[in-house]
């Protein structure tokens, strides 16, 4: 059974696994789990066999220091804490399928990939084996019992930080399986309260970028890393009304759709209005630009779901909404699933959507499930980016 | 002391502290005098050094003269290995080589490494059997292929993973038909077998504090005094100019009470040992058969193989999951290997012995010491099944 924020005052206690990455959220977690009553043990996830050994940038993970950081905020809250190394796991179901993702000219989260095959997955697994009931995060969403008995999850009370998008890959096996003690506060108060646990994490900066790409440079490290792998080295940047070659690039993976920074076109449109990515195409290494009004879509398809619970049909109404990227807006959207694929209709356009990237769907502040963003179109036209 | 409700099957990775120790220790720590100072509390302090530099010498059979205290294990290993390296190829620039096996401890591996990378030198890693001992083929055949060009031996007294004795007798008499220096990391050696320098014949050997009842942070490294070595560190010229920094006269002073109460029980210290750790491996073998021990079998490890080390295989499982089962239940051992960066490695001498990585993976260490008894072994045995099933349904 698990237990609503409201009623965590009295839970049932479970062992815990706390998933400690050295950052405040998941030191508080793994507090707030052990202030709940449960037997919690404290782990670290190793990523890398060569981790770094200090922060930079806006990494708040991964590093011995940030290990360092989960170990002394175990001490401090009293529980046993080790190091697990989930090193192969996460090259093979992470980094590789980002680097498989991009190279076909997609968007991919890992995010959310990690959430799916390494902390609700490989660990869990680890988890239940070792008997364990369950695992924390500090992740900011929130569970509740249904009518029906079947737990939902929501997104948290502090919407500027809700996590419930990077969460839309579990189903209800994992979300049983899942504590988020955080999912009814707010961040300025979870760092108040590391502060007034002392946990040196307090006022640890917030993590931003993609934990294993250094600087946040995606496109150098993915030069790097894919190296024959790169479908292409360069080629076009194609205007796309003209059809014109505006410039050149260095390989088409360096692109997101809706990019508009680091096109280096050097002279503007015609309209003197910036341009976008418009298209990626990775055989013929073209990359199309153009004006943001060919941004829009309002029709999405979806494959890969995954459902949270029970699996629809057919969603529509005034509360049902996407979400297609992390902090992105709520769209209002009719959503039709057939097997493994998932339909989406906005009722208003929406921009920059790429594929790779996740449709997570919410009815109200439930999540529903997600699939993977596949292709998009515009209205009456024939679906683009189909790959 | 360990903790009450503790089972601490550790040992070899520090052992509680001897009452004699902490009595020694606690004498001297109000002492005021630099044992280098020429007054009266200096010369007080110093003679407490010199007789706790004739006390090791005396267990350990060397010379009072050869005895340079150090920080402990890691920086005696530091010094030997680089400061005979760097003496031997300043005298001699063709001396490059440098022998040691491929199951030492990082102490040694590193600042071979290091050595290799920074200082040119030309390292070889000579193989072990599938029992951890050094082949002594292979290094007699290295060695004769260009005897001018070694610079410097190590090899370790004793395993500190396996427990696998090496043969140091027959290192040493290759080594001195060319007069070759050897180094050997005594560490997990000394009060756990019969350890004599002068008779070994080696012309270093590491020993610290800590594995033998010590105080942390405190070791030695014997030194033959006609051996020229470059120190790593430079300063107020202490320990015959060798390792500079003030003595550590209360540390230093404890580490003499223990390395001679260690030496002194070694005998019946070992036959206990021995007797524990042969009831601990004969039951946990029979309460999971697919375990084994690794090392040196039952019936040579009176020979072969460290007293109170019992390093055992259990196939299906992660070292990290049953050491994480049975810490959770009050027993503490280790997978035997290190760390890497936070992150648990196959060991390296499972891997030169010829396991695979899974295997390499997939063992336990117990170690006894002084304060073991039956009651651990009785624990180990009532907890190890439930948690092997466990640790199997972990990797499902």
């Amino acid at each position: 059974m698990r237990t609503a924020p409201e009623d965590r005052a009295t839970p049932e206690p479970q062992r815990v696994v706390a998933a400690m990455s050295g950052g405040v959220d998941s030191a508080v977690a793994a507090a707030r789990a052990v202030e709940a009553g449960h037997d919690v043990t404290g782990i670290h996830l190793a990523l890398s066999r060569n981790p770094a050994s200090y922060r930079s940038g806006a990494r708040g993970c991964c590093t011995i220091e940030d290990s360092n950081d989960a170990r002394r905020a175990a001490d401090v809250i009293g529980i046993p804490f080790y190091v697990w190394d989930l090193s192969d796991r996460f090259h093979e179901d992470v980094v590789e399928d980002f680097m498989d993702e991009y190279a076909a000219g997609r968007t991919p989260n890992p995010c959310l990939r990690c959430n799916e095959k390494i902390k609700f997955a490989a660990v869990l697994d680890r988890a239940l084996g070792l008997g364990f009931d369950a695992v924390a995060t500090g992740h900011y969403a929130q569970l509740r019992t249904g009518h029906d008995g079947a737990i939902e999850m929501h997104r948290a009370v502090d919407h500027g930080k809700d996590q419930s998008y990077v969460l839309g890959v579990l189903d209800q096996m994992q979300l049983r399986h899942s504590l988020f003690p955080l999912g009814d506060s707010t961040k300025p108060v979870v760092r108040e309260e590391a502060a007034a646990r002392g946990l040196l994490v307090a006022d640890k900066p917030d993590s931003h970028d993609i934990c294993f790409v250094a600087n946040g440079d995606n496109a150098g490290w993915l030069a790097e890393k894919l190296g024959d792998r790169a479908p292409n080295q360069g080629g076009d940047i194609v205007d796309s009304t003209s059809g014109e070659v505006l410039g050149q690039h260095g390989g088409t993976y360096a692109f997101t759709i809706g990019q508009r920074r680091g096109l280096r076109i050097g002279r503007p449109a015609d309209d003197g209005r910036p341009r976008f990515v418009l298209d990626i195409e990775p055989v013929s290494g073209t990359v199309t630009v153009g004006p943001r009004s060919e941004l829009a879509v309002d029709r999405i398809t979806g494959t890969r779901p995954r459902w949270c619970g029970t699996v629809p049909t057919r969603l529509a109404g005034p509360g049902v909404t996407v979400q297609l990227r992390a902090h992105g807006d709520e769209h209002r959207a009719a959503v039709e699933v057939a097997g493994d694929e998932v339909r989406i209709e906005l009722l208003d356009p929406a921009y920059g959507i790429a594929p790779g990237q996740a449709a997570v769907i919410y009815d109200g502040t439930r999540v529903v499930g997600s699939a993977t963003i596949n292709a998009t179109a515009r209205a009456g036209a024939d679906p683009v980016h189909q790959r | 002391m360990t903790e009450p409700g503790i089972v601490y099957l550790d040992h070899a990775a520090t052992t509680p502290m001897l009452p004699v120790v902490v009595e020694a220790m606690t004498a001297h720590l109000p002492d005021v005098g630099n044992a280098n100072s020429l007054h009266a509390s200096g010369r007080r302090a110093r003679r407490v050094v010199e007789e706790s530099r004739e006390t090791v010498a005396r267990a350990v059979g060397c010379r009072p003269g050869e005895v340079v205290f150090t920080s402990g294990g890691t920086e005696a290993d530091n010094l030997a290995v680089k400061g005979i390296y760097w003496s031997r190829r300043d005298t001699d620039p063709r001396r490059r080589r440098v022998l040691s096996t491929a199951v030492e401890h990082h102490a040694v591996l590193d600042p071979l490494d290091w050595l290799a990378e920074h200082e040119d030198a030309d390292l070889e890693l000579l193989p072990v059997d599938e029992r951890g001992r050094l082949l002594v083929d292979a290094l007699r055949d290295s060695i004769e292929r260009d005897p001018d060009s070694v610079a410097l031996i190590s090899v370790m007294w004793a395993n500190n993973e396996v427990g696998t004795l090496q043969p140091i007798a027959e290192v040493v008499e290759l080594a001195a038909a060319y007069e070759i220096p050897v180094h050997t990391d005594a560490v997990q050696a000394v009060g756990a077998v019969p350890v004599d320098f002068a008779a070994s014949g080696v012309d270093a050997l590491t020993l610290t504090g800590h594995k033998l009842g010590g105080p942390y942070g405190v070791g030695a490294l014997v030194l033959r005094r006609e051996l020229d070595v470059t120190p790593l560190g430079h300063g107020g010229g202490q320990e015959r100019h060798i390792r500079s920094g003030t003595l550590d006269t209360p540390g230093i002073a404890a580490f003499a009470a223990a390395v001679e109460a260690a030496v002194k029980a070694q005998p019946e210290h070992a036959e206990r040992m021995q007797a524990l750790r042969d009831d601990l491996v004969r039951r946990v073998i029979e309460a999971v058969p697919e375990a084994h021990l690794h090392g040196p079998q039952l019936d040579r490890a009176a020979t072969d193989r460290l007293p109170g080390n019992a390093h055992i295989g259990f196939p299906g499982c992660e070292g990290d999951s049953l050491l994480m089962l049975l810490d959770a239940r009050g027993i503490e051992c280790s997978t035997g290997s290190a760390c890497s960066a936070g992150v648990p490695q196959p060991s390296h001498v499972l891997l030169a012995m010829g396991c695979d990585v899974e295997q390499a993976r997939h063992s336990l260490r117990f170690s006894f010491g002084h304060t073991s008894t039956v009651a651990d072994v009785d624990a180990v045995v009532a907890a190890i099944v439930p948690v092997v099933e466990r640790a199997r349904a972990a990797r499902r």
